[in-house]
């Protein structure tokens, strides 16, 4: 990367996540699928999904766990080309430098020699890494399925359910409160200090700007923190974390736990 | 350095959940006693910092860029169960809310991350600032080396939790299941990495952060600075020394009272065999064949007689019974070193007393 894109990089980047984050409310807002089912019923569902999938030996039952997430997709109103650009093609890349080297170190039967017998392709080898490649690419599709069709709010309030420290459930709704705003403002500074800023500056430099960017975002956090705890004691807060409404299932949410739990449970048993 | 699901067995993710669980467990237990209706905002804005620290590109050398994680300033401001907490609610929301690392790895991702990278961030400030004042250079440059050494054992145990894939999880014809390379291969493609640039990022950011906070908030530095107990400051999540140690000497009394349960286990621990037993076969590994016993080289034979210890087999001859043997043994190691650091503590307090009069 070029020296003089690290302070633009990095905006960029704040930008991405916002604009992820955003489509993620948009789509889990639309009529679908999984929309339609009781957040707990999805969170659990989609997990013993994943699970299934890591527990698989087989290619064929990945891929057949990799249509039924697909299918989810479609039905759930969730754009194919928003996975291909977001999941298939980044894990894609990053899981394939990875196992594209197994296909040769792998030791097993040789399918294919080259060099004059010194480097093989060993069937061993191309059956761990593409049970990798698909592996992963079917794992991060139901987990991405879930965060697009799940409001964050509803994921915190499943977590709730299942009787998760209240404390923590507290902590993961601040935090997630806090990463837009702490996100807003370090692109403020950062864009601040790019129009200021004429050239490129050394690398020696750009380190120190970054540096001291976190460190003035490390204040205002802690000024934050303060500015909170100071709105919670005022408001009556003694360290008891209460909540408000719980789910109720429908029979439509007990017809998709079951259907959810018996996928899993049929691939895992072929895939054993 | 987020491992993504589908990378570890299930079995590993189980265990590690299980590890992680426990590190969450005592952090939360920790704060609640201390002042949690404090630590919830305090550690909630400090995980939305880490996650956005994750997020800053820093140019390093050789042209390439890397990224902190932000453990280190945590477990420096924090110390070390409001790092594990925050870190842990960074990671998780990556994990939930935007799909960086996986569902079934997040048990460790945290477990590397948020634990092992928040106790040795922490030890090593620890260790290195030790008796520095707030405002001295040293801590910066402890901050920079815990950060660097947090992120390469992170690392190290990633890399741990990758290589031992294969050799746990294979089919028949020995196509490894998961991750596919060798504790060989992992640790050194890990390591490289890590050793090299990532290291130097986080680096960098908690040396930077710290010289900031020296100037802007020293307060902030000093809970964990070990020169709290003056009375200017308390330390936001820690417990009082004399409880800890407390609870320190209990857990160790109650280590000594479970050591026969040494005698329990057959055969000899794997790799510590005497050249009786490799004589002899037993639970030694052979390496073909039925067992028969292995030749006792003359080096192994000469080197065995060199030292006898005093309790060969925590069983002092003069002891009859074994659990009563195991619990001595135990008894006399704990006092040795007790002693050994008592005296190691009188002669460094004389010293410091001396140059003090001088």
């Amino acid at each position: 990367m070029s020296r003089g894109t690290v302070v633009r990089s990095t905006v960029m980047g704040f930008a991405r996540a916002l604009a992820r984050a955003l489509i993620s409310e948009d789509i889990a807002r639309r009529r679908g699928l999984l929309q339609s089912l009781d957040p707990r019923v999805r969170l659990v569902g989609l997990f013993s999904l994943v699970l299934a999938v890591t527990l698989s030996r087989r290619l064929w039952v990945v891929g057949v766990l990799f249509v039924v997430a697909l299918a989810v997709a479609v039905l759930s109103n969730v754009s194919l080309a928003i996975l291909a650009k977001r999941v298939w093609l980044v894990v894609f890349v990053f899981t394939s430098a990875i196992a594209f080297p197994a296909i040769f170190l792998t030791p097993g039967t040789p399918v294919a020699t080259f060099a004059g017998g010194a480097v093989h392709i060993t069937e061993q080898g191309l059956t761990t890494s593409g049970l990798l490649i698909a592996r992963v690419e079917t794992a991060v599709t139901f987990t991405t399925l879930l965060i697009l069709c799940t409001a964050w709010a509803q994921v915190l309030k499943a977590l709730r359910s299942f009787r998760l420290p209240q404390e923590a459930i507290a902590m993961l709704a601040m935090t997630h409160r806090y990463i837009f705003l702490l996100t807003e403002t370090a692109t403020q500074v950062f864009e601040s200090r790019e129009s200021r800023t004429v050239g490129v500056l050394p690398a020696a430099e750009q380190r120190r700007i970054t540096a001291a960017t976190a460190g003035v975002l490390l204040s205002k956090s802690i000024d934050l923190s303060n500015d909170v705890y100071l709105a919670m004691q005022s408001r009556g807060f003694r360290g008891e974390i209460r909540t408000l409404s719980e789910f109720h299932m429908q029979s439509w949410d007990y017809v998709g736990l079951l259907a959810f739990l018996l996928a899993g449970g049929a691939a895992v048993w072929m895939g054993r | 350095m987020h491992i993504p699901d589908g990378y570890l067995s299930p079995s590993t993710c189980v265990t590690l959940y299980a590890g992680a669980a426990v590190g969450w467990y005592a952090s939360l237990k920790r704060l609640k006693r201390v002042l949690l209706s404090r630590m919830v905002p305090l550690i909630s804005v400090f995980a939305a910092f880490a996650f956005v620290v994750m997020m800053f590109n820093l140019p390093l050398p050789g042209g390439t860029t890397g990224h902190a994680l932000g453990v280190t300033i945590a477990a420096i401001v924090l110390g070390p169960s409001g790092a594990v907490l925050a870190v842990s609610i960074a990671l998780a929301i990556q994990a939930l809310f935007f799909g960086d690392g996986g569902i079934s790895t997040l048990g460790a991702n945290c477990c590397n991350m948020a634990i092992v990278g928040s106790l040795v961030a922490y030890g090593t400030y620890r260790l290195i600032a030790a008796g520095t004042a707030i405002s001295s250079k040293r801590r910066v440059a402890a901050a920079a080396i815990a950060g660097y050494l947090a992120l390469n054992a992170t690392a190290l145990i990633a890399a741990i939790e990758f290589g031992i894939q294969p050799a746990l999880f294979h089919t028949a014809n020995g196509t490894p299941l998961y991750a596919p390379y060798p504790l060989g291969i992992a640790i050194p493609a890990m390591m490289i990495g890590h050793l090299t640039f990532a290291g130097l990022a986080e680096a960098v950011i908690s040396a930077g952060l710290v010289a900031h906070l020296q100037v802007a908030d020293p307060g902030l530095l000093r809970a964990t600075s070990g020169i709290a107990a003056r009375g200017d400051a308390a330390s936001p999540s820690e417990q009082p020394a004399t409880k800890s140690l407390r609870r320190l000497w209990l857990t160790v009394v109650f280590l000594m009272l479970l050591t026969p349960l040494g005698i329990l286990a057959a055969g000899t621990a794997w790799g510590e065999w005497a050249p009786s037993e490799f004589a002899r076969g037993g639970s030694v590994p052979q390496p073909t064949g039925p067992s028969h016993g292995l030749a006792v080289t003359a080096g192994m034979q000469r080197l065995s007689t060199l030292w006898t210890a005093p309790f060969p087999s925590y069983a002092p001859g003069f002891v009859k019974s074994p659990a009563f043997g195991y619990l001595l043994s135990a008894m006399f190691g704990v006092g040795f070193l007790l002693a050994a650091s008592l005296l190691l503590q009188h002669y460094f307090k004389r010293r410091r007393s001396t140059g003090h009069s001088s």
